[in-house]
């Protein structure tokens, strides 16, 4: 089981909507870009977004005598995918599953994926502290699993359930590697005044009043490509490559 | 808890306890004795006690965060508001992540069991609050939950809540998902008339895509769709008032989705920092000049004409 992977990372919230996906997304590929091999796993079954993300969502995964093979996003191989995404043959059906059936395809999705050399496996979660968090942390406890990044938007009822899972990842011993502030401020595109839509700094008293590391903010872009070149989120990669 | 085996057909499935997977199972007894195929009494419960309820309306989306609390909250208030005569109930089926209490300012409350069962808070003499949020210690509390406890939840919230008087509007919000929440409410509502989901997205595809699959699960249940709203459809930039989409229709947005999938839209609200506010403090936003509440009274309206059509 993620025998040939180096690094787990998980990446968190309680609260849904507040750009879990979209960061791990940006994770692995500027990861990829400092030229780590990367994977990506995608364990939201009921709204998996990172295909959609990637933009490739029209691929499909395919089976070896190991196991899944994982969707690479380019012929380098350096970054590889796996969401439910991939399996469902129409993007608007739904997955109406149970827990116990979503902890089988989180088990199988964990021991079944055949990422070959991977240094830094990113996993993506749905929100709330449910059967999923409770599968993918009873799976993790068996191997090295390097902590959880927290996302939160600076809203307080964002901070509120990010909150909840602060304690679920204490009870649980995640370690936990930092919180990031996302969709912090808005540039309007008319006159480049900032707005704080949803507040701010709410991410930053959070971190404090846990004690846990603050990451870093990262404002609402309309282009995603552009996280990458924001300074904030090159030192929130190099926090996550040294720590 | 035992791992499920990777091919468990599901307990209520016919080939329960019967097929290869079964093997070596621990619950194979149960499952091939039939037991589990019973059908459960809470469902009857909840039939009789939400019997004097006249509108049942659940708050949807696949997607998290796109403010279905918050529209369940404006939507609570406009309600109860414009009809001083009606009794409004909003029940909070997110059990992991409850945001009613900080949204309705009630966020020391606590709930009061009594004979009748469990008191809700009253934020108004027509507006009533259940949540999970009422029931914790701190706000710290994280709810680890696997699904047949949330279950459980969902059943005494349904059946054991002395909502007082007859209510003309049971309002549910619920948690992101197609899921355990999502199943056992609708499993427990079957039977009961005058059911109606509202649907909450952002204008992103990457929102849509998760609310073509709530849709895509109404249409499997049987929930009849009374509309789509659209949150944070615009911005209006407080210095230069000028509207932008901080949340780019990329794909069309929902009005296009609407079409293609052949349910209503019910119109679109922008973003407004001082609802937003509002919500984080727990204060009515319905009074203030906000062309956020203007839209979602609108709205509301609209909502009410589709009731009356429910049957």
């Amino acid at each position: 089981m993620l025998d040939s992977v180096k690094h787990v990372i998980l990446v968190l919230s309680g609260k849904g909507g507040v750009g879990k996906s979209t960061v791990s997304v940006q994770l692995a590929l500027g990861l990829k870009n400092k030229g780590f091999k990367v994977g990506l796993l995608d364990i939201d079954l009921c709204g998996p977004s990172i295909p959609h993300l990637l933009n490739i969502e029209n691929l499909d995964v395919h089976q070896c005598p190991e196991g899944w093979v994982p969707v690479y996003t380019d012929s380098s191989q350096s970054l590889a995918v796996m969401s439910i995404g991939f399996l469902l043959n129409n993007k608007n059906d739904a997955v109406i599953w149970r827990g116990p059936k979503k902890t089988a395809m989180i088990r199988q999705f964990i021991n079944d994926v055949c990422w070959k050399d991977v240094d830094y496996l990113i996993i993506d979660t749905p929100p709330g502290t449910s059967d999923e968090h409770i599968t993918v942390m009873e799976c993790l406890k068996e191997v090295q699993c390097d902590g959880a990044v927290l996302v939160t938007t600076p809203q307080a009822v964002s901070i509120e359930d990010v909150r909840k899972e602060i304690t679920f990842c204490k009870k649980t011993n995640i370690k936990i590697i930092g919180l990031i502030e996302n969709m912090s401020g808005y540039t309007c595109p008319h006159c480049k005044e900032c707005s704080n839509i949803f507040s701010s700094g709410g991410g930053k008293s959070l971190a404090e009043y846990a004690s846990i590391p603050y990451l870093g903010e990262l404002p609402i872009v309309p282009n995603k490509e552009d996280i990458l070149g924001l300074d904030s989120m090159q030192s929130i990669l190099t926090r996550l490559t040294t720590h | 808890m035992e791992p499920v085996p990777d091919h468990c057909p599901g307990t209520q499935s016919e080939s329960a306890g019967k097929v290869s997977a079964c093997q070596g199972c621990p619950n194979q007894s149960i499952c091939s004795s039939g037991s589990t195929k019973a059908v459960d009494p809470g469902i009857e419960q909840v039939k009789s006690h939400l019997g004097n309820v006249k509108y049942k309306l659940l708050v949807l989306s696949g997607k998290g965060g796109v403010g279905k609390s918050t529209f369940t909250n404006l939507l609570g208030r406009v309600l109860a508001k414009a009809n001083e005569n009606c009794d409004i109930a909003i029940l909070d089926l997110d059990i992991c992540g409850p945001s009613m209490p900080r949204m309705m300012g009630l966020l020391n409350e606590q709930v009061h069991q009594s004979a009748s069962g469990w008191s809700p808070v009253f934020l108004e003499e027509n507006l009533s609050v259940m949540s999970i949020g009422f029931l914790l210690n701190s706000p710290d509390d994280a709810v680890i939950w696997r699904g047949p406890k949330k279950n459980t939840m969902i059943r005494q919230f349904l059946s054991e809540v002395d909502w007082g008087n007859d209510l003309d509007y049971l309002i549910i919000d619920t948690p992101p998902g197609t899921s355990d929440e999502h199943l056992s409410l609708v499993q427990y509502l079957k039977g009961l008339p005058q059911i109606g989901a509202v649907i909450v997205t952002t204008p992103q595809e990457v929102s849509l895509l998760d609310v073509r699959k709530e849709i895509d699960f109404c249409r499997k249940v049987n929930i009849p769709i009374l509309g789509v709203v659209e949150n944070m459809a615009i911005f209006i930039c407080p210095k230069c008032a000028k509207p932008s989409e901080v949340f780019p229709k990329d794909s069309g947005g929902a009005e296009k989705m609407c079409k293609e999938l052949d349910v209503p839209f019910l119109g679109s609200v922008p973003v407004d920092p001082l609802v937003t506010r509002h919500c984080d403090e727990g204060t009515s936003p319905i009074d203030s000049a906000s062309p956020c509440v203007n839209a979602v009274q609108s709205i509301v309206q609209k909502i009410q004409e589709k009731c009356s059509t429910l049957s």
